[in-house]
C-alpha cells in the first residue's frame, strides 16, 4: 500500500536536464555564427561517447540502463565538455574526455548524485594537463570555414595555422607577461582582432548567450539566484578592485565576466547541484570561491583560464562548507515576527 | 476583513486544488447507518472506558466510554438505539488496527438524553474543561487533540485564538461549507473559547480561494459585533493550514517542535472544532457528527453531516464511487492515507473521503538518485534540508537525522511531492522517527532490566554475605566452646585447633563490616537511582489515587478479558 502524498508534480531528472540543454541553445547558437558548425560536431561526438559510457558503465554496475540513460545527466555532461574544449580539438580528445568523465568521474564514484566532483570539469583537467597544446588551440572569431574545421577534427594532417588564434585571455596573458613589457591592458585590448567591444571578439555574444539561458533556468526555477549572483558579483568585484589599483596590468570586470569559461561557469557548472553546496548560504561561498579562485588562476596562474580547476577546487570544500551553513529550522530561530497581537 | 500584515511561511507548494468537484455542494445529513461502530480507542495513549454492555439499550448522546488518562476524552453514542456489542473491529488507520469498538444498532427514533445547556460563566475553568472533555471535544481538523488540554492556558496565557479555516489539502471542502453555512455559530464558538481563555484577539484565517467562506465569516462578525474579531484572506499556499504554519502568518511568531501554542500566547482550533464547542456550552449537545467530504472519482461528490461510527462501506453510496475505483484515502492527498479496510467507521478526524483511481493517483513512479537539486529543500515549510536527512535515514544513521532535525518534519509530504527524482522522502522520515522511538523504548526497556539485574546481584551479594556473617558468628560460638573446653581441659590436643580457630576468626568482623557497608552504600545508591527514574506521578499518592489506580488496573483486565475472544488468533 502506499502512503501520502499520493500525488507529486510531474517534475523528472529528465525534464530538469532537458532544460538545462535547452537553456544553453542560444550561447550555442552565437557560438555557431561566431566559430562556425564545428561545435554542433564536437557536441554530437560527446553526447554519444557519453551516452554509450553511460550504457556500458549501468550494464557494468547492474543498473536498470534504459531509466538512467534517459535521464539525460550525461547528455548534460557531454555538452558542456563540448564547449568548453576547444571546437577545432581532434575527435578524440573529446571522447576521450568524456569517456573520462562518465567512466571515472561519474560512475566510480557511484553514478548519478554521488559524483563529488563536476565531471566535464573534471575531464577539462585532466585533458589540459595531459595535453596542452591541443587544449589551447582556439579558432579566430569569425572563423567558419566548416571544411576546414572539420579537417581539424578528424584529419590526419592537421594544418591549423590559418585557423588558431590565441583566446583572449591566452593573449592577454601571455603579452603582460612578458619580460620588461611596456604592454598595458588598454594597448592591448585596442589592438587587434582578438578582442571585442567589451571581451573576447565573438566570445562576448556566447556569453551574453549563456546569460540569457541561465536568466531562462532562475526564471524556471532550476536553479537559485545565489550560485550565479555570488559568482558573477565576486569576479566583478575583485576584478574591479584590481584594475583600479593598476589598470595597465589588470583587466576590468566586464572584460572577465565576458571572457572564457565566467558566465557557462556560473550559469552552468556552479550550479550543477550534485557537485556543489547545497545550502544556501553554501551556494554563496561555494559560488564565491570558484569566482575569486578563477580570478587568481587567470591573473597568475600557468593555465589560460580557471573555472575548470577552480570548480574542482571548490568541490573539495563542499562537505565543509554545507556542513558549516546548515540553515536554521522553523522555530528555532531568533522570532522573526512580532509577539501575537 | 482586516488590513493588518501577514507574515509568511517558507517553503509550501501549490497542488492543483480539486475542490471544486464538492465546495459548491451544500453539507446533506447522511441517512442513519444499519449500525455504527465507535472506537474506544482515541490515540495510541488514550483509549475510553467502556460503560456500556451487550444488550443495553442507549440514548442519543448518552456517554458509553469515560474518558481516562490525559489524552483522553469521553466517547457517546451517536444515536439512541441497541448495543450488540463491545469487541474488536478495524479503525480507520494505515496499518490496519484493529481496536476496542461499541457496536451500537439505531432504533431509528433518535431519542436523546436530557440536554442542558452549560452555563460557563459560572464554571471554574477546570470545570469547563471537564464539561468539553465530557462532551467529547476533539480537533476537527484532523489531529484529535483534545480541546480542553488546549484550552488550558501556559504561563504566557492565552492572548490570541486562532480559527483555522484554512483547508489547505487538495479535494476536502467541509470546512468550507461549514464557513458559509454555519459561520455565526463558529464564531459563537470562538467568543466562548475566548471568554474562557480570557484571550483578547480572535484572528480568522481562511486561504484565499475560499472567497465565499471568507464572505460569509467575515459577514457573520460584523453581525455578531464583537470586538477584536478579525478575518484574514491568508494565501492559498499548501500547507497554510497547518497550525503552526497559520499562526506563523497571522502572528508571525514560530512554534517550534515540541512546544505548544500556549507557550507562546497563541491557540489555533479548526473552525469544525468551534462549532462543535458551540453546540455543547448552548445546547448541552456533545460532539456526535461531523462535516465530512466525499470526493475524488465519484460520480455525485459533496459534503455531508456524518454520526461518528458510521462505517465508510455504508456512506460511499451518498457519492456514487465510479466503477474504476481501486481503493479509497482517508484525508487528503497530502497527508491522508489509504483506508486498509471499508468496514472503519468514520471518526472525528475523517474529514473527507476521496476515491482513488489509477488515473487519478497514479502509482507513484520508481525512485531515482537524489541529485541534490535542492527543490525539496526549498519548498519545506520546516526549512528541514530533506535529502539530507533522507541521505542519513537511507543510510540509518538516526543520531544524524536527529541533528538535522527529522522531529521538525510536519510530514506535510511537499518535498516528496517537488523531488524530480521521485523519492518518497517522507516515507524515509516516518521510518526514521519510528526507529528512533522504538530505540528508546528499547533503550529504557534495557535500563530498567540492567537496573534488575543489578539489583538481583546486589541481593545474592547481600545473601552471601549474610551467610558468611551467620558461618562467621557460628564459628566464634564454636570457638567460644572450644575455648570454654580446652580451659575446662588444659594442655590436651585441642589446644592448637583452639589457637587455630582464634587465628583464622579474629580478623573476620572487621573485613565482613566493611563488605557491609560498601553493600549498604551500594544499596542505598540503587534505591536513590530507582526514585531517580520512577515516574513521578506514582510517587506520593494519596490513599484515593492508589484505590482509583486499583480500580483502573481493575477495570482494565476486564476490558482485557472483554477484548480477548475477538482478539485475532496470532494476537
Ligand atoms: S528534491 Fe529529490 S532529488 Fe532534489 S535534492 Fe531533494 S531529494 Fe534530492
Ligand atoms: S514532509 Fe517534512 S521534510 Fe518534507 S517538506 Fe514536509 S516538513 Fe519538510
Amino acid at each position: 500500500m502506499n502512503n501520502s502524498p499520493f500525488i507529486r508534480k510531474p517534475a523528472t531528472v529528465r525534464g530538469v536536464m532537458l532544460q538545462v540543454l535547452a537553456a544553453l541553445l542560444p550561447g550555442i547558437a552565437a557560438y555557431v555564427w561566431f566559430f562556425g558548425a564545428a561545435i554542433l560536431v564536437q557536441i554530437a561526438l560527446a553526447s554519444a561517447a557519453a551516452l554509450a559510457a553511460e550504457a556500458v558503465m549501468l550494464r557494468l554496475r547492474g543498473r536498470p540502463v534504459g531509466m538512467f540513460v534517459s535521464d539525460g545527466s550525461a547528455v548534460v555532461t557531454a555538452w558542456l565538455i563540448a564547449l568548453t574544449f576547444p571546437p577545432i580539438a581532434p575527435w578524440w580528445l573529446v571522447v576521450a574526455g568524456t569517456l573520462l568523465a562518465i567512466v571515472v568521474a561519474k560512475h566510480l564514484y557511484g553514478g548519478l548524485g554521488q559524483n563529488p566532483f563536476n565531471p566535464a570539469m573534471a575531464a577539462f583537467c585532466a585533458m589540459i594537463v595531459a595535453y596542452p597544446q591541443l587544449m589551447t588551440q582556439w579558432p579566430a572569431a569569425g572563423f567558419t570555414d566548416f571544411g576546414a574545421e572539420l579537417q581539424a577534427i578528424f584529419g590526419a594532417d592537421r594544418r591549423l595555422d590559418a585557423i588558431v588564434m590565441a583566446t583572449p585571455l591566452d593573449s592577454l596573458r601571455t603579452v603582460l607577461r612578458l619580460p620588461d613589457t611596456r604592454a598595458t591592458v588598454a594597448g592591448i585590448l585596442g589592438s587587434g582582432a582578438t578582442f571585442g567591444n567589451i571581451g573576447g571578439k565573438g566570445w562576448e555574444w556566447v556569453a551574453l548567450g549563456y546569460f540569457v539561458g541561465g536568466a531562462w533556468l532562475l526564471w524556471r526555477r532550476i536553479i537559485t539566484w545565489h550560485v550565479p549572483v555570488a559568482f558573477l558579483a565576486t569576479l566583478a568585484l575583485v576584478a574591479g578592485a584590481f584594475s583600479l589599483g593598476g589598470p595597465d596590468k589588470f583587466p576590468g570586470p566586464t572584460f572577465h565576466l565576458f571572457t572564457g569559461g565566467a558566465m557557462l561557469g556560473a550559469f552552468f557548472i556552479a550550479t550543477d547541484p550534485v557537485s556543489g553546496a547545497t545550502t544556501p548560504r553554501g551556494k554563496l561561498i561555494f559560488a564565491a570561491g570558484i569566482a575569486l579562485l578563477t580570478w587568481i588562476i587567470r591573473s597568475f596562474g600557468g593555465y589560460p583560464d580557471g573555472v575548470a580547476f577552480a570548480t574542482l577546487l571548490m568541490n573539495i570544500c563542499v562537505p565543509i562548507i554545507d556542513m558549516k551553513t546548515q540553515p536554521s529550522v522553523f522555530g528555532h530561530k531568533r522570532q522573526s515576527g512580532g509577539d501575537a497581537p | 476583513m482586516s488590513l493588518s500584515t501577514l507574515f509568511r511561511f517558507k517553503g509550501g507548494i501549490k497542488p492543483e486544488a480539486h475542490k471544486d468537484a464538492s465546495a459548491g455542494i451544500p453539507i446533506a445529513p447522511a441517512p442513519l447507518p444499519s449500525r455504527l461502530v465507535i472506537p474506544l480507542r482515541q490515540n495510541a495513549r488514550a483509549t475510553a472506558r467502556p460503560l456500556v454492555e451487550a444488550g443495553q439499550r442507549v440514548l442519543k448522546g448518552q456517554i458509553i466510554g469515560a474518558a481516562e488518562g490525559t489524552l483522553a476524552t469521553a466517547v457517546h453514542a451517536p444515536t439512541s438505539g441497541l448495543v450488540r456489542a463491545v469487541e474488536m473491529a478495524p479503525v480507520p488507520h494505515p496499518s490496519g488496527l484493529e481496536a476496542l469498538c461499541v457496536i451500537i444498532e439505531p432504533d431509528g427514533d433518535e431519542r436523546w438524553i436530557d440536554l442542558q445547556p452549560f452555563d460557563h460563566r459560572n464554571a471554574s475553568p477546570q470545570r469547563i474543561r471537564d464539561y468539553l472533555r465530557d462532551c467529547g471535544i476533539v480537533g476537527l481538523g484532523g489531529a484529535n487533540f483534545p480541546s480542553h488540554i488546549k484550552l488550558t492556558p501556559g504561563e504566557a496565557g492565552i492572548r490570541t485564538l486562532i480559527l483555522n479555516g484554512g483547508e489547505c489539502e487538495p479535494w476536502i471542502t467541509c470546512d468550507d461549507r461549514l464557513m458559509r453555512e454555519r459561520a455565526e455559530r463558529i464564531l459563537g464558538g470562538a467568543l466562548i473559547m475566548r471568554e474562557i481563555t480570557g484571550a483578547s484577539h480572535i484572528l480568522v484565517g481562511i486561504e484565499d480561494n475560499k472567497p465565499e467562506a471568507v464572505q460569509a465569516m467575515s459577514a457573520a462578525a460584523s453581525r455578531l459585533g464583537a470586538e477584536g474579531v478579525t478575518v484574514h484572506a491568508v494565501p492559498a499556499l499548501y500547507p497554510a493550514g497547518g497550525e503552526k504554519q497559520l499562526i506563523r502568518v497571522l502572528t508571525g511568531v514560530e512554534i517550534p517542535y515540541g512546544k505548544l501554542g500556549t507557550h507562546f500566547g497563541v491557540q489555533c482550533f479548526n473552525v469544525g472544532t468551534a462549532y462543535a464547542i458551540h453546540r455543547a456550552i448552548t445546547c448541552g449537545e456533545p460532539l456526535l457528527s461531523r462535516i465530512l467530504t466525499l470526493t475524488g472519482n465519484m460520480a455525485r461528490p459533496g459534503n455531508f453531516e456524518v454520526l461518528i461510527g458510521t462505517p465508510i462501506r455504508e456512506l460511499l453510496p451518498l457519492a456514487d464511487p465510479r466503477p474504476d475505483t481501486d481503493h479509497f484515502l482517508m484525508g487528503g492527498p497530502m497527508m491522508g492515507f489509504a483506508l486498509p479496510s471499508l468496514s472503519a467507521p468514520v471518526v472525528k478526524a475523517t474529514n473527507c473521503i476521496i476515491a482513488a483511481s489509477p488515473a487519478l493517483f497514479p502509482p507513484p513512479p520508481p525512485e531515482m538518485p537524489c541529485i541534490r537539486c535542492g527543490a525539496c529543500a526549498q519548498v519545506c515549510p520546516a526549512e528541514l534540508q530533506p535529502f539530507e536527512l533522507y541521505w542519513h535515514a537511507r543510510a540509518k544513521n538516526l543520531g544524524k537525522a536527529q541533528e538535522y532535525h527529522v522531529f521538525d518534519c510536519i510530514e506535510c509530504g511537499c518535498c516528496a511531492y517537488v523531488c524530480p527524482s521521485r523519492i518518497r522522502l517522507v516515507d524515509y522520515f516516518r521510518y526514521a522517527k519510528g526507529e528512533i522511538w522504538a530505540r528508546e523504548r528499547e533503550k529504557s526497556a534495557a535500563d530498567a532490566a540492567r537496573e534488575r539485574f543489578e539489583f538481583r546481584n546486589l541481593r545474592t551479594e547481600r545473601e552471601k554475605q549474610e551467610k558468611a556473617e551467620r558461618l562467621a558468628a557460628k564459628t566464634a560460638a564454636g570457638r567460644e566452646a572450644v575455648a570454654r573446653a580446652a580451659a575446662a581441659a588444659p594442655a590436651t590436643a585441642s589446644a592448637p585447633t583452639a589457637a587455630t580457630v582464634a587465628t583464622a576468626s579474629a580478623p573476620q568482623p572487621r573485613a565482613a563490616d566493611a563488605t557491609k557497608a560498601l553493600i549498604q552504600a551500594a544499596l542505598d545508591r540503587a534505591k536513590a537511582q530507582k526514585a531517580a527514574v520512577t515516574p513521578r506521578n506514582t510517587d506520593n499518592l494519596t490513599a484515593e489515587q492508589k484505590a482509583e489506580i486499583a480500580e483502573i488496573e481493575a477495570r482494565r483486565a476486564k476490558i482485557r478479558e472483554m477484548a480477548r475472544p475477538h482478539t485475532p488468533p496470532d494476537e
